[in-house]
Order: structure tokens, then sequence, then C-alpha cells
């Protein structure tokens, strides 16, 4: 798993990477009330707003982590965003990306290097 | 995703007499107004906007301004005279043990700030936002000094809100339980020489207790003792407020907007409107007649997005989805906790501003549909008889 220092999270299997928000930035916002995905078909730019999350008193971007296309997201947490919130490493997935080219995952910072981050 | 702020000037901030308490309770610290206030405890705002719903919530709104006035005459019926000169607002009316709502309006007839104005037998006690306080301040001595001695109190304010909330603090101040909703009163409480008001910024039945600032914690602590009373930050303060239609200053009102167009009316008497006993005599009080009479060119309306997406504060509105002219625009807007949809206010123009219609925000690019719908989004709940 490896993270942003925008408190994204992905995983990857094959050139297919999920992308969620880490336990830091669920916390960080409190209970959430809205969630707005990308589209599948949706071609991403690194840092480019890829889905918003909402609190009672705040929208936040989620920013696409790497360059790729949408294939899936997860209609769970659009019915229910409190999913995030209850396990958002799992669960709470928010959408899986094609990504234009894998080996870039490894330029993105490992679990110690992201716990230092937000220390 | 977009972080929260980390850190923050601390320099300039000042701190309220309940700050280490907040802290005490691991409150999430933002700087409001010039002070480090908490904006949230760790229940979240969500439970926190409940909790208030359902039993008492405790809010620390020490940093808003408190302020008396004195007429040199020594007869307060002069000081209240006197403040009219300021406010559209039936001062001189006001019983001795009462409040009301006021409002500061400048030359061009815009909302200087909002305010609560009390009767204390021989003085006036004004509650102003905690950002226009200095402001008003000079305000005051700039157009009263003649005829008020103006004195700024260096005291605590803590809102017990809630439908619990007579219940906790009757235990320590039984007379509050015959207070009518807008009543003040003295009373001692632990000790310590207090003045509270049955008003609140919630909807919901409650008190605000202005204490001497060195009594504050111990005051908070002997209501935090009672288990249906819970700590609530500003972030649910401001959902509280927004579901009970209220306007937030700097949001809502400002100095640009008229108390009509505010759809404040109600808070201006016959007799301080054309006609009246006491007509106009405050600052704008011409623009502001006239558009009593025939009409303000917007309105404040209450606004419920028809999906699920929060529709925020700058949102501009349109008549249609493809109208490339905005009609109007949000001020506050969120997600109401106790009604559990997207909630907002907003300005519109005169001709649109009908309960019922149906108007397009535009939010990240999308026209999503909202309906004009009446305030308040929750019943209030006041102990009016």
């Amino acid at each position: 798993m490896k993270f942003t220092d925008e408190h994204e999270w992905l995983r990857l299997d094959g050139d297919i990477a999920t992308v969620g928000i880490t336990e830091f930035a669920s916390s960080q916002l409190g209970d959430l009330v809205f969630v707005d995905l990308p589209k599948a078909g949706a071609k991403l730019k690194k840092g480019s707003a890829a889905a918003v999350v909402e609190s009672v008193k705040t929208a936040s971007d989620v920013y696409a982590p790497l360059n790729g296309e949408v294939i899936a997201v997860n209609d769970a947490v659009s019915k229910d965003p409190t999913v995030i919130s209850g396990d958002p490493l799992g669960a709470g997935w928010l959408y899986k990306m094609k990504l234009d080219n894998p080996a870039d995952f490894e330029t993105l910072m490992d679990e110690a290097a992201y716990k230092k981050h937000i220390a | 995703m977009t972080g929260p702020e980390h850190s923050f000037d601390k320099a300039a901030l000042h701190r309220t007499p309940l700050y280490a308490l907040h802290v005490e309770h691991h409150a999430r610290i933002v700087p409001f107004a010039g002070y480090e206030m908490p904006v949230q405890y760790p229940a979240g705002v969500l439970k926190e906007h409940l909790h208030t719903r359902a039993a008492a919530g405790l809010f620390d709104v020490s940093h808003m301004g408190q302020i008396t006035l004195h007429a040199n005459s020594g007869n307060i019926a002069d000081a209240a005279l006197a403040l009219e000169r300021l406010v559209p607002v039936d001062i001189a009316g006001l019983k001795p043990g009462r409040q009301r709502y006021a409002l500061f309006t400048g030359d061009s007839g815009g909302i200087l700030d909002d305010l609560m104005v009390a009767h204390r037998g021989d003085h006036l006690l004004l509650i102003v936002n905690a950002a226009c306080k200095d402001a008003d301040e000079a305000h005051l001595r700039a157009h009263l000094s003649d005829d008020c001695i103006i004195e700024r109190l260096d005291r605590a304010l803590i809102a017990l809100q809630g439908p619990l909330a007579e219940k906790a603090l009757a235990r320590l101040v039984p007379g509050v339980a015959t207070m009518r909703f807008m009543d003040v009163m003295s009373a001692d409480v632990l000790g310590a020489p207090c003045i509270i008001t049955r008003s609140g910024y919630t909807g919901e039945d409650g008190f605000e207790i202005s204490t001497p600032p060195d009594k504050a914690v111990e005051i908070t602590k002997a209501l935090l003792d009672d288990p249906a009373v819970a700590l609530i930050g500003l972030g649910a303060r401001d959902s509280l407020r927004l579901e009970a239609g209220l306007c937030l200053y700097g949001s809502d009102l400002d100095p640009e907007t008229t108390p009509v167009e505010a759809n404040l009316t109600w808070a201006i008497q016959p007799v301080r409107r054309p006609g009246g006993a006491r007509a106009g005599g405050y600052p704008g009080s011409e623009i502001i007649g006239q558009q009593l009479q025939s009409g303000a060119p917007r309105y404040r309306v209450g606004l419920s997005p028809t999906g699920r997406a929060p529709v925020r504060a700058g949102a501009a509105l349109y008549a249609s989805e493809t109208a490339s002219d905005a009609i109007g625009h949000v001020t506050s807007g969120g997600f109401g906790p106790s009604v559990e949809r997207p909630i907002a206010m907003g300005y519109v123009n005169a001709e649109t501003a009908k309960p019922g219609a149906t108007l397009f925000a535009e939010v990240r690019g999308q026209r999503l549909p909202i309906t004009i719908t009446a305030l308040p989004f929750t019943p209030a709940h006041f102990k009016r008889a």
C-alpha cells in the first residue's frame, strides 16, 4: 500500500489501483454526509480533483494520486458515506483506476514515510 | 485530500477563560474572529448537533462582546432613545427584564451587526458579534457618548441550549424555570453575580449566562456534572443555527444587505416604521423605510437541495439549468443533521423569491436543483408561555 501527502491511499493489483482516503483523513473529516465519486471512464490527471467527500461543515477534494482511467467506483460509499469512516482502508475504498504507468506507483510514499508525514 | 489546517498564527489570537477546559476535553481549536475557539470535540459536529437537540449543549461564546449603556441622565429611557438613533428597533418600548433582537444599520441601509439588547432595569446590555465588537464599540462611542456611558464588560458567556437545558441550569439556579423566552435576570450562580437570558442561537429552548471571567470554569464544570450536558463546538453551533433559519453575521448579513432584504422586518416594530410614532431616525432609514413600503430588490430565502449533495456558501443560483446569468447566491449551506438532508440559505431576486420555486445551484460545474422553502428547517422550541 502506498500513500500521498494529500492523505490518499492506493493498493495495486496488476495495473489497477484501488484508491481511498487514509484513517488520518477520515478522523480529521469526522462523520461524512456525502461523497461525489468520479464516473467510470473518466481520465484522471495526477493532482486533479477526482472525488469530493463532505462532512456537515466542509467539502474536501480527493485528488488523483497518479494518471489513469477510472474503471469502477464504490457505490456502497455513495449510498452510505459513513462506510468510509467505519473502514477507510477497506470497505470504504472510493474508486479503482487503470494506471497509465504502473511503475509510477513506486514513486509514492510507503507506510513508514506517510506515518512520518502525519506525525 | 485537501488537508485540514494544521497551524495558524497564534500570536495575535485571544483565548477565552474556558480555553484550557476545551483543550482538556480534546477540542479541535481553530482561529475564529480573533480567538482560538473549539470548532468540535471528539464526538464530532454531527453528534454534537444531535445531542443539543436531544439533551443539552454547552457552548463557549465568551468571544462575543458585552457592552453596557448607562444614560448620563441616570434615566434608562434616555439610553434607550439614544440607542434608537443606531437601530431600527423599538428600544424605548423594551420592558425591564426583557431583551430583543436588534440591528446596527449603516447609512446605505446595510447591516453593520446584529445584536441582542437587554433591559437591565437601570441600563441596557448589548451582546454583539465577536468579529464586530471593536467596531460596534467605536460606533456607539462616536454616536452616543453625549448621552451614554459606554462600557465593555470583561465577562465570559456560556450558552446552554436544548430540551434539558432548563433542568440542568435549575440545579444551580432554581429561578430560571419560571423565565420565558427573551427574559433576562440577575442571578447568583455558585456565588458569582451572573446575568441570565432565556435565549440562544439553536432554535431550542435555552439560556445564555454571562459570568465573571474567573468563575466561568467553575460554573461550566458544575453544568457539565449533569450527564445531559455536553460541550458543543462552533461547528455544530453553525449547523444548529442554519437549521433554525437564523442568520450568521458576515455570511447571511453584511453592510451591503438591508434588514428588508434579509427578511428581518419582524425586528423592526411598527413604531419605527414609516407612519409610526418614532419612525426613522436611524442610519439608512430612508432606504429601509422605502423598502418596507414597496419591497426590496432581493430577499433571503431558505433553500432545500433536491439531491444529496450539500450546496455551500458562495454557490451561484440560476433560474434554469442553462441560464447564463445568476439570479442569486447561497450565503450559508451544509448538511442538517436533524433533518438528515442538505439545507441552505441565500439571496434571490424579488421576482424569484417564491416558496416552492425550483432553482439551480452551481456546484463543481454542475447545476443541481434546489427548492425555495420556508424557514426554519426545524421547528423552534422556545418557551414562550
